[in-house]
């Protein structure tokens, strides 16, 4: 590895890592949903920082190209970020139906309010 | 027979329903004098809701389409909040016979859940093919689970009871055959008291059925589907008060 693949590799994590913070610093992004993005930073820091580490981890796991062991950890957690968001989204989808219920339950009481109201005044004024 | 419907509110799920809903109306006030009903336009792109509300229905317009399911839920809804006992849901399209109202209403004296049914020997509806072996088996399992002969499980004619009515405000399914196949399950499951009364169905006033064996398998499928999550879910517990 020559010393710009290794400056590349410790530029982009470490631009993903610090964009994630500034997003949940400016209350772009939630913390629960950014929970899997800071473990992915971290990883991807420690990795292009001590390309060692990556060496080590994956002869102790058994992986003959050490490629193959980030290619199946970023594969892990991106399944995983892409579950939880489609569990928020059915989460979201019935709230979002019980909003619906409600206003529409309020909004018959209101025109039935509304109605009662226009029959007693024009009772009052006759 | 005379029954009171004076506490049963009539729920008609309406989509896209402007050539028929008219009629369908007449027909419910014409039957059941004195009833209320409920049509919940279900973000009809026509006029379903000026027709109905002419015709003197209550009319809850939803903003975006929710499904049948999610039309009920309203229903149930509105029925807690405005005192109504029990919920009969009639389909918009004229397959139900509104005359049949009054039965249903009058079977919940001692059963919280009334079913009206397809094939229980009145009139001529028949369904072919895997739709039909769907039907069946669909039929047995949940008559298994809900401790009664029933054979037209997803029939949307259906009246529920008070006890029905408070569940179903909170736990309705709104998936695409949630509504009937999931509901029975939950209402089983809850221990209620499942019946069901032979109804004649007439041909739709529009619309028109789907009667590709494409279309039924997936119908198959998609039942079977249904089925194992509804026996997978934890049970739905009856909670003393309202939503609202």
């Amino acid at each position: 590895m020559n010393p710009v693949q290794y400056t590349l590799g410790i530029v982009a994590s470490v631009a993903t890592f610090a964009i994630v913070i500034e997003m949940l610093r400016r209350r772009r992004l939630r913390e629960r949903h950014a929970g899997w993005w800071i473990v992915a930073g971290l990883f991807a820091i420690i990795i292009s920082v001590f390309p060692s580490t990556l060496r080590f981890a994956s002869e102790l796991l058994g992986f003959e190209v050490p490629v193959n062991l980030v290619f199946f950890l970023s594969l892990f957690i991106l399944f995983l970020v892409a579950l939880q968001h489609s569990s928020e989204l059915t989460q979201l989808e019935s709230h979002n139906r019980s909003l619906v219920e409600r206003l529409i339950v309020l909004e018959l009481k209101v025109k039935d309010l509304e109605k009662q109201t226009s029959i007693s005044q024009s009772n009052n004024s006759d | 027979m005379t029954v009171d419907l004076s506490k049963t509110l009539i729920v008609m799920p309406a989509y896209n329903e402007e050539a028929v809903i008219d009629q369908v109306l007449t027909e419910v006030y014409s039957t059941n004098p004195g009833i209320t009903c409920l049509v919940v336009d279900d973000g009809s792109r026509d006029r379903t809701t000026q027709i109905s509300s002419q015709a003197g229905a209550i009319v809850a317009t939803l903003p975006y389409n929710l499904g049948v399911g999610g039309a009920m839920r309203v229903g149930f809804n509105y029925a807690l909040a405005n005192g109504f006992e029990n919920v009969v849901q009639v389909d918009a399209d004229g397959q139900h016979n509104p005359r049949d109202v009054a039965r249903l209403v009058a079977e919940l004296s001692d059963a919280d859940l009334v079913l009206g049914a397809r094939f229980a020997g009145s009139g001529d509806y028949e369904a072919k093919g895997p739709r039909k072996w769907a039907m069946i088996v669909l039929a047995k399992l949940l008559s298994r689970s809900a401790h009664a002969q029933l054979t037209d499980t997803t029939s949307g004619f259906r009246a529920s009871g008070p006890r029905a009515v408070k569940l179903f405000a909170q736990h309705y399914p709104a998936e695409y055959l949630g509504d009937t196949v999931e509901s029975l399950v939950i209402a089983a499951r809850a221990g209620f008291v499942i019946k069901q009364v032979p109804v004649s169905m007439r041909a739709r006033a529009g619309g028109t059925p789907s009667h590709s064996p494409i279309k039924a398998t997936i119908f198959l499928a998609r039942v079977g589907v249904a089925m194992l999550f509804a026996f997978l879910r934890p049970p739905v517990k009856e909670i003393g008060q309202s939503q609202l």
